[in-house]
């Protein structure tokens, strides 16, 4: 917590010479003891999980940018020679690709509790702010990095995003051409994701640091979602080494798991086939689609009939998360004593699996195939291009309707008065 | 015994039923992909599941398939003579673990002529590969492929079976797939039909009834029986050489499955130890700790 | 956590306290389990910066004598490396010869070339000093001159004069015909 001191006490020589020179020992000690609540349960592992992503995904990336050529020429096959000629190659780039499927993954997994639990109200915004910067920038590199490879998805991914600037008025179109540095994308857009590619990264690992601070000031939230009485601390915190080190590390361990099933046995299936055919700037796929993790977001860009109103929507949908602690108007932080948000918040899980579906979708096939519809404006009732904008609709009335105006109307269930009492046995509170 | 059960259960609901939602749209998801074409038959290869590898013998074949027959028009930029060699490769022999060594591999790279240049005067000339040489490429260039073929250049075949969705199972289904067209398909002399071709012959369709699966293919029928005499004595039918070359190609497009397979399968021993060790600790330092 | 378990004490970091054995078994088992994770995670990270397939299958290279004018030299490329051929004139070799055993370590001739084809030497062109090319044809002895810092070679390749601390040194080669070379 904010008002955590330090307690460690410098034993040897060697350690009193660095405390005052470099309190580094200090620095780590601070956080193996860092006062945590016991009642965090594996919902709250997923930011070491993501730690861990990141970390090998920078690695792994270092490694691989050894051996890649970003030359629209020579990269697609330089891909592939690290699958054939490299020494572990191919483990070493499976990692670093189905590693950004499970970086999403457990992000997403960690907004969730963000949501549910409500981390991001008072005094937490600046974790959950910095967090969707981390998010946002999480997007940018994932986009920029399956462009690399030079495949078709890569080479139309990037034609398709990199058009969305050109829809800004005025000055969308320059924009488009400086951002590609050409009138196609083409060698000059290769290079200079590569670059960028590998500068963000370290962009996101310094906005991990200042998550961290955050946290660190703010202090952990828990599932009850109270703050911590002062005279509570001693009985209802824990250090956070061994208690919390132990609980993050066995459910990294699962999460490895999961990782190795993909990586060993299913390392393309969260990819697309069309990536093992070489960028060819003369012949769109069939049907092309982003990776899955980006899918809720571009099905709302296709809901929206207007080009410009599209990326709006976008880029809103987005952006919505950064405002979030705002449009919350809640007193009470945890949804376990909220039931009327919590059936809301059901049904916008369900709305984004509902627009992760409907992104691989083509809009104008039926969702029902069969059955009777009509024509309402620009498609068929019976359409994903409908599904998609009713889901759509929702999406932004659950945070720009439902957030404000339920926090000022439900009545929620009684919040406990500290973090021990759900804990204790029914009999022994009624007693 | 949790006072809030009611509470926390729901959320696992929430989850429970959004796994389940999530696993009926997987289930679901192939029969859509497959569209207008129809869907791959089996081709029960033995490379398939997580114990998988490869059979040599059937890679030997598949790779007489392609040098007779595919590689005439077909190129394969990303193989080299040397692959042939490698572990879990149609001619990997323990005796030479560097693939360069092994006579097989050798002979066959001689049999082949690639285009060099002279190091003295410059001069473009042909000479015998090496083990280090790519498969030779029948056209100089895109262009010349394409134009040699009626302006469809015909696709390079190295990752192939990663490059369309069920890779090998399409691959064997495709060539071994061909049919007489439907009456009522207008087509032109330089489209072929297959119904396990991507496409949507709606607009071409004349005929009674559904429009019928698959779509056009600039590739006329490749195998006929007996075009190869395989060396192990196998029958040549046109179903047999589509099974081995699609076997073959799914190697050439993921030479090191075998390995990923056997390594993953230690890894994953590896971590399930690990995380029975780990959660053995975690109950220990948790033990009489209420949370 | 379902099985919860009460304690109204609420932890004082101490557990159990009467197993002590055991219960450092386990947590050394873990930590050790995760030592060796991360052990094998570095191999491959490691190795991945070892000669790749492709660049060990370019690891032979063969050449044709004929190309080379008596008293002169050819400089082919072998593994990223300069490898100088010399067709050398009877009076270079006889030279060389008569010297013995000389250079660093000492070598007679007869030792850097192979028998019945003593008129040809092939060594790497790479100064045994900081790796410079020698320039041929110079310095005090006939053979090469390294320009970068001053070390003289004799026609055999032997380091004579200079910093260089050993011979140009000669690469695994065998003769496949009379006029044909494979180097590697």
């Amino acid at each position: 917590m904010s008002d955590h001191e330090s307690t460690y006490v410098p034993k040897t020589a060697i350690e009193r010479w660095m405390d005052t020179r470099l309190p580094i020992i200090r620095f780590g000690m601070d956080y193996a003891n860092l006062p945590t609540p016991r009642n965090l349960n594996y919902w709250w592992t997923f930011g070491g999980i993501l730690a861990l992503c990141l970390m090998t995904q920078i690695i792994t990336g270092i490694v691989l940018a050894m051996h890649y050529t970003p030359n629209t020429a020579l990269a697609f096959a330089s891909v592939e020679r690290i699958m054939r000629d490299v020494n572990g190659g191919w483990l070493i780039r499976y990692v670093h690709a189905n590693g950004a499927s499970m970086f999403f993954i457990a992000v997403y997994l960690h907004m969730l509790r963000g949501l549910y639990y409500g981390s991001y109200k008072a005094p937490r915004e600046m974790i959950w702010i910095v967090g969707c910067l981390i998010f946002f920038l999480m997007i940018a590199t994932a986009f920029l990095g399956y462009v690399l490879p030079w495949g078709q998805m890569s080479f139309w991914g990037a034609e398709v995003i990199t058009n969305l600037i050109g829809a800004i008025p005025v000055v969308g179109e320059p924009i488009l051409i400086w951002l590609r540095g050409g009138p196609a994308i083409d060698n000059a857009t290769l290079n200079r994701f590569f670059s960028l590619h590998y500068l963000l990264p370290f962009v996101i690992a310094g906005c991990v640091v200042l998550h961290l601070w955050a946290l660190h000031a703010a202090g952990q939230n828990n599932p009850v979602g109270i703050l911590i009485p002062k005279d509570r601390q001693k009985k209802d915190m824990l250090p956070f080494h061994p208690y919390f080190t132990v609980k993050d590390g066995f459910a990294i361990i699962l999460f490895l798991i999961l990782f190795a099933v993909f990586v060993f046995y299913q390392p393309n299936a969260l990819g697309h086939a069309d990536n093992y055919i070489p960028a060819n700037p003369l012949q769109t796929p069939a049907h092309i689609v982003p990776e899955w993790y980006m899918l809720p977001f571009y099905a709302i860009l296709r809901a929206i009939p207007d080009k410009f109103g599209g990326v709006v929507a976008m880029f809103g949908a987005i952006g919505v998360l950064f405002v979030l602690p705002w449009l919350d108007t809640s007193k009470v932080r945890s949804m376990r004593y909220r039931p009327t948000m919590r059936t809301c918040f059901i049904i916008f899980l369900f709305v984004c699996f509902g627009l992760g579906w409907c992104g691989g979708q083509l809009p104008d096939a039926p969702v029902v195939p069969g059955m009777p519809s009509f024509n309402l404006f620009d498609g068929q009732l019976n359409s994903y291009l409908w599904l998609t904008r009713l889901l759509t609709a929702y999406y932004f009335i659950f945070f720009l309707v439902l957030m404000p105006f339920l926090g000022l109307r439900e009545k929620p269930l009684p919040v406990p008065a500290t973090i021990s009492e759900p804990v204790l046995p029914v009999t022994e509170q009624k007693g | 015994m949790i006072s809030n059960e009611k509470k926390t259960v729901s959320f696992r609901k929430i989850l429970v039923s959004l796994t389940a939602a999530v696993g009926l749209v997987a289930i679901a998801a192939p029969a859509m992909a497959a569209g207008g074409a129809k869907h791959p038959r089996e081709g029960n290869f033995s490379f398939e599941g997580p114990f998988g590898t490869y059979d040599q013998g059937q890679l030997q074949r598949g790779y007489k398939v392609y040098k007779e027959v595919c590689a005439s028009c077909h190129g394969m930029d990303l193989m080299h003579f040397r692959n042939l060699g490698d572990k879990h490769g149609p001619f990997w022999n323990p005796k030479y673990p560097n693939p360069n060594d092994n006579p097989v591999v050798k002979a066959l790279a001689k049999e082949a002529q690639v285009p060099d240049i002279d190091s003295e005067t410059g001069e473009a000339l042909m000479r015998d590969a090496t083990t280090a040489d790519k498969f030779p490429n029948p056209y100089p260039n895109a262009t010349a492929a394409a134009a040699a073929n009626g302006g469809a250049m015909p696709p390079d075949l190295s990752v192939m079976a990663k490059a369309r969705h069920d890779g090998a199972n399409y691959i064997y289904s495709l060539l071994s797939g061909y049919v007489t067209p439907p009456a009522g398909l207008k087509m032109t002399s330089a489209q072929h039909y297959n119904p396990y071709m991507a496409g949507d012959l709606t607009p071409f369709w004349e005929g009674k009834g559904h429009v019928p699966p698959g779509g056009f293919i600039a590739m006329p029928a490749p195998l006929r029986a007996g075009q190869v005499t395989y060396d192990d004595g196998t029958e040549a039918t046109v179903d047999q050489m589509a099974k081995d070359v699609a076997a073959f190609i799914a190697w050439t497009s993921e030479p090191k499955a075998t390995e990923r397979k056997q390594m993953g399968f230690g890894v994953i021993i590896f971590l399930l130890l690990f995380a029975g060790i780990t959660y053995a600790s975690y109950r220990r330092i948790w033990k009489g700790v209420a949370h | 956590m379902a099985e919860s378990v009460v304690n109204a004490e609420g932890p004082d970091g101490q557990h159990g306290g009467g197993d002590a054995t055991r219960r450092d078994f386990i947590h050394i088992a873990a930590g050790a389990a995760a030592v060796g994770a991360g052990v094998m995670v570095a191999w491959p990270l490691i190795n991945q910066m070892n000669p790749a397939a492709d660049t060990l299958a370019l690891a032979s290279i063969e050449f044709d004598l004929t190309k080379v004018q008596e008293g002169q030299q050819v400089v082919i490329k072998w593994q990223g490396k300069p490898v100088f051929v010399r067709y050398r004139t009877p009076a270079e070799i006889q030279k060389v010869s008569a010297e013995g055993a000389v250079g660093s370590p000492p070598q007679t001739d007869v030792e850097r070339t192979k028998a019945g084809h003593e008129k040809y030497l092939v060594v790497i062109g790479s100064c045994t000093h900081l790796g410079c090319v020698p320039t041929f044809g110079t310095g005090d002895f006939g053979g090469w001159f390294c320009p970068c810092h001053g070390s003289h070679y004799d026609a055999s390749g032997r380091i004579r004069k200079g910093p260089a601390p050993l011979n140009l040194v000669v690469p695994n080669y065998e003769y496949m015909s009379d006029t044909r070379v494979k180097i590697g």
